[in-house]
């Protein structure tokens, strides 16, 4: 089984942290993670909003030089690009109709996509391939007493439940447990940021942002952890905007990708754990434990 | 853009419709029991002129031109929540793309609403690099919106750079990539 990377656009920049992280703890977990080879952006939800013909070609890229290198798996730490990839392997493989349009549309480009890619989150290679017992094992320093609220998002198993419960998940519950962190209950883990409405309809996304961080301060979360870089940038980017709304900044609640809490625990050095490049500052809730 | 005869709601359900049934399980909008399940799962449905219970509605009523010029599909997070729990299996999030792209083609633009926009600066700057850089995408959308809004972001911008997750320029795919992408899209467009 040969697998690849594909970091996606917003991991680049102002998903930094979560990258840094990612390939840090990939290289300590004994996890080759090579990237794709001049791949392109998935498409987002900008593409299906388009042509949804042309969104799912565009994705199908990916796959179609995946398949070119012999690899049979495309992991990703993006929820975004996970769901859009994932549809396009699916859809193409379940409706041979729209299948052969999509390649239609690589052949004008040269490439083919037979369909043998399966397209997979990161959180589920760590879980299920990795597993949370061999990070436990790895481990060098316990995040316990650390108060955590496990947030998956939406299209992490939306609509594709491929490792975990599409309403309540709670394979990131497992991993954090793993590393002894305290895992708060979160009923509005799997509940939306607002994606790109934050751009769009921003009174709209802020409220969302608000209900997720003021059911984490209530549970008493001391972080909020993210499997995403989209949903991580509106949960640490827009505090101005929700005190302004809802009266609260909640300053004291940083927010991490899973891989940084992992780099944490794995006693990875300070900087390939990104803690730094947060907008909110990590400490005092990881003081103890840097 | 040039302009286009303006669709009977007749022609737009009929493309709507054949768009729909192109996709997997596609049919099952012809199932729709009206529940309303959609609408309860759905975390911006308060903000939409018409749910997405009364958007079905709508279109059985011969009346999507209504919901085309409304702020319905342009609400919708792609969240998915509407897609897991329909009993009867409609692609909700589906049927909210194919809106969002019969308007796109139909030049219909609600006032108000800037996602239009938002999605054309981001195939542009697709189109220009095969990847997305985030200062590019900003500043496309908001000098084709509102350059002010656009200001009111500086400050979150700035806190990026400061931490070394801003980059001016973006990365790009090769030559090669570029002239599939493009051959992918005229091909994908056109068909």
């Amino acid at each position: 089984m040969a697998r690849l990377f594909y970091p996606g656009c917003a991991l680049e920049q102002s998903g930094k942290p979560y990258e840094v992280s990612t390939l840090a703890v990939a290289k300590a977990l004994g996890l080759d993670l090579p990237e794709l080879r001049d791949w392109n952006c998935c498409g987002a939800t900008a593409y299906m909003g388009t042509s949804e013909l042309w969104g799912l070609a565009l994705a199908a890229r990916n796959l179609a030089l995946t398949e070119q290198l012999g690899a049979d798996e495309l992991v990703t730490v993006c929820s975004g690009c996970y769901v859009v990839l994932n549809k396009a392997a699916k859809y193409t493989a379940s409706n041979p109709a729209l299948g052969a349009q999509v390649n239609d549309a690589l052949a004008a480009a040269g490439l083919t996509y037979k369909g043998t890619v399966r397209v997979r989150h990161l959180l589920d290679v760590i879980v299920n391939d990795v597993r949370p017992e061999t990070i436990q094992a790895k481990m060098k320093t316990s995040l316990a007493g650390l108060k955590v609220a496990p947030y998956y998002g939406c299209q992490i198993g939306r609509p594709f439940d491929d490792f975990d419960d599409s309403e309540s998940p709670t394979t990131l519950d497992g991993l954090l447990e793993a590393v002894e962190a305290e895992v708060v209950p979160y009923p509005l883990k799997s509940r939306c940021c607002g994606g790109m409405l934050m751009s769009t309809s921003r009174d709209a996304a802020v409220t969302l942002v608000y209900n997720l961080l003021e059911c984490a301060d209530r549970a008493g979360a001391q972080c909020i952890v993210t499997a995403c870089p989209l949903c991580t940038v509106n949960l640490e980017g827009y505090r101005r905007q929700v005190a302004a709304k809802h009266g609260k900044a909640y300053d004291g609640l940083p927010i991490f990708a899973f891989t940084q809490l992992l780099g944490v625990a794995l006693g990875l050095p300070r900087a390939q754990t990104g803690v730094d490049m947060g907008l909110i500052p990590a400490e005092p809730a990881l003081t103890a434990y840097l | 853009m040039a302009e286009m005869p303006k669709a009977t709601s007749q022609q737009l359900a009929d493309e709507f419709m054949e768009a729909i049934l192109n996709l997997p399980d596609g049919e099952k909008i012809k199932q729709c029991i009206q529940c309303g399940t959609c609408s309860g799962a759905c975390p911006t449905s308060h903000l939409m002129d018409y749910t997405p219970r009364e958007t079905i509605a709508a279109l059985r009523a011969g009346m999507l031109d209504r919901v085309l010029d409304s702020n319905t599909m342009w609400m919708c997070s792609s969240c998915y929540g509407c897609t897991v729990r329909c009993p009867a299996g409609i692609k909700l999030t589906d049927v909210m793309y194919e809106l969002k792209s019969l308007a796109m083609k139909h030049g219909v633009r609600p006032k108000n609403v800037t996602t239009p926009a938002l999605q054309e600066a981001f195939v542009a700057e697709v189109e220009a690099h095969g990847r997305n850089a985030e200062v590019g995408l900003m500043r496309r959308f908001f000098m084709g919106t509102n350059p002010f809004d656009g200001l009111r972001n500086l400050g979150l911008a700035l806190a990026m750079k400061q931490r070394g997750r801003l980059s001016l320029g973006s990365s790009s795919v090769s030559p090669e990539g570029q002239r599939q992408l493009k051959a992918i899209a005229d091909k994908a467009r056109g068909g």
